[in-house]
């Protein structure tokens, strides 16, 4: 399944090179987004909130923004990876490459979620500038960063596929993710919602991504660990599904 | 010998239930050089992206050197080289950089001496730092073609390669062809330039309507179907064809001043000595006469036209 090392290494290189042309943009944009976030929610109302059973509300919204801004991160920059190849026609080579289905993933994936990853690191710098935190499980943290944007960037590569136009590129990331994001629990805990939005919110998936990662942080989360495990597990495992039918069908790829 | 590239019973439905090809079957050699002519939505383009891996065929089989170009497509796609008929470029990449990604997405290692070799050879080198889109229409093309030699393929694929071309670059591509094929590389395009394969191809493969009507060697080809016409320049001018030379079928031309006879070249029976038999039986003299043979073209339009004439299979 996979053995054209180079052809993988091409098109990961090129994508990076790609992000490498608005490096500036990519890099100053989450700073300046996390500092106005924390000069808005840290400082301005933070300040009047209670801390959320024991964590300072400024730390507290950190896992939260980092999540919201690789998520958005993850779907645009997969989406339009494999997007643009198809809109300007280039993608003609890569289909006549001897290239599997699964290289071409790996490539694009793989370049996508580093990117995805830089970003969420430099948010997370950036916030030491504006509050403490503290990490309790590191290396889970970074695991937990690193499938959450492989997962995203898995779902932003279907939507690349799926997309005929840039309309559609943008209507998921904007008015399903964004808002399941917000709602998910990325700047409040559910225990400061009313019981029965409280029942509500479990129906948002995102609401199990955010609380998991907010453990790997504080050790604590809306929902147990396991269970927030099991929803990226299941998440992941759908995307692979949905990529595998894509391919195997030649779906929005092939005539 | 063992064709290079096998096509059998090739079909291809579109889901729009367009049928863009149906039962093609074709074995290039080696080292050949085959045109593929046909009108615009004749099925070339459709023909080379299966071949290419871009379409999936709807039925048959397709064989690059005995590699069966789905199952074992690693093999077959690395040994093809493909010039799209579009202009399909990254803007912002320059020359230099996706000259050498092709090269790697073929799975072949760095070889900057042959790429430099490559890109001197199209004239591209003195651009190799330019952005594609700063290049004109023509050079993209260059590029395009310095794309699908990257990786050496022994079968290159020209999708209307001269297609809004100016003079200098279909000499330079003309030379090149020439040159691949020393080098024992198969080519294959498809053009609705006649002259293009006439001047090109060893080979010709006519397309219509999805279905290969005819494949022929081309000096065969223009020899078999040839059809030559005579013309007489005439010593004095008529307004009519003379009822005694009705059985020949002529026609006037130049206001009157010259006679046109078709016939066809390889018939036992020519009918030009007795047609002149009988001219100087009438009495009527004629200055010059010419023959001419018919070119790709006038067959080419000729086979088309009666297979659109046929009802559809």
């Amino acid at each position: 399944m996979i053995s054209n090392y180079r052809g993988i290494q091409a098109i990961y290189q090129f994508e990076m090179a790609r992000f490498g042309r608005t490096f500036w943009t990519s890099l100053i944009l989450p700073v300046i987004t996390t500092a106005l976030y924390f000069v808005v929610f840290g400082s301005a109302i933070g300040s009047r909130m209670s801390d959320v059973s024991t964590v300072p509300y400024g730390a507290f919204i950190v896992p939260g923004l980092m999540m919201l801004t690789m998520f958005t991160e993850s779907i645009n920059n997969a989406s339009f990876g494999i997007y643009m190849p198809k809109w300007t026609g280039t993608i003609y080579e890569m289909l006549s490459a001897p290239m599997s289905p699964l290289e071409l993933l790996i490539a694009y994936v793989g370049a996508a979620a580093s990117k995805s990853v830089i970003v969420g690191s430099i948010i997370f710098a950036t916030a030491h500038l504006f509050v403490d935190v503290e990490v309790a499980h590191p290396l889970l943290m970074v695991a937990f960063m690193i499938l959450m944007a492989v997962t995203f960037c898995l779902f932003g590569f279907i939507i690349g596929i799926w997309a005929q136009s840039f309309e559609q590129l943008q209507v998921i990331p904007m008015l399903v993710v964004y808002p399941l994001t917000f709602l998910g629990g990325a700047f409040y805990s559910l225990e400061m919602l009313p019981k029965a939005w409280q029942t509500v919110t479990l129906f948002n998936p995102v609401v199990y991504l955010i609380s998991g990662f907010r453990w790997t942080f504080f050790g604590q989360g809306d929902v147990a660990i396991e269970v927030s495990m099991g929803a990226v597990a299941l998440f992941l495992v759908l995307c692979l599904g949905v990529i595998f039918w894509m391919f195997r069908t030649g779906y929005r790829l092939k005539n | 010998m063992q064709p290079v590239l096998s096509i059998f019973d090739l079909g291809k439905t579109y889901k729009s239930g367009h049928k863009a090809l149906s039962g093609v079957s074709l074995d290039i050699a080696k080292g050949e050089i085959f045109a593929l002519l046909g009108p615009n939505g004749a099925g070339k383009t459709t023909l080379i992206s299966i071949v290419c891996g871009i379409v999936m065929p709807s039925e048959g089989a397709v064989s690059v050197a005995g590699h069966d170009h789905l199952r074992d497509y690693r093999a077959a796609r690395a040994m093809i080289g493909l010039v799209p008929q579009e202009l399909h470029t990254d803007a912002f990449e320059t020359v230099l950089a996706t000259v050498s990604f092709s090269r790697g997405l073929f799975g072949k290692p760095r070889d900057p001496d042959f790429i430099e070799r490559l890109l001197r050879d199209l004239s591209l080198w003195d651009k190799r730092d330019a952005k594609i889109m700063e290049l004109s229409g023509g050079m993209k093309r260059r590029v395009m073609i310095a794309k699908a030699l990257s990786h050496e393929p022994e079968i290159l694929f020209l999708d209307e390669p001269t297609a809004g071309v100016d003079v200098e670059l279909r000499r330079d591509m003309w030379t090149m062809v020439r040159s691949l094929r020393e080098r024992g590389v198969t080519i294959i395009l498809t053009t609705h330039y006649i002259e293009e394969a006439e001047e090109m191809a060893d080979r010709v493969g006519v397309i219509s309507k999805g279905r290969l009507i005819l494949v022929e060697e081309k000096h065969a080809l223009i020899k078999k179907l040839g059809r030559k016409t005579l013309t007489l320049n005439l010593a004095e001018p008529m307004e009519a064809v003379p009822a005694e030379l009705g059985e020949w079928r002529l026609e006037l031309a130049g206001e009157g001043h010259e006679l046109v006879y078709e016939f066809d070249s390889q018939a036992e029976a020519t009918g030009v000595p007795s047609l002149l038999r009988r001219m100087s039986d009438l009495g009527i003299g004629f200055k010059d006469l010419n023959t001419k043979q018919s070119s790709l073209e006038d067959i080419f339009v000729g086979l088309v036209h009666n297979s659109q004439a046929e009802p559809p299979a």
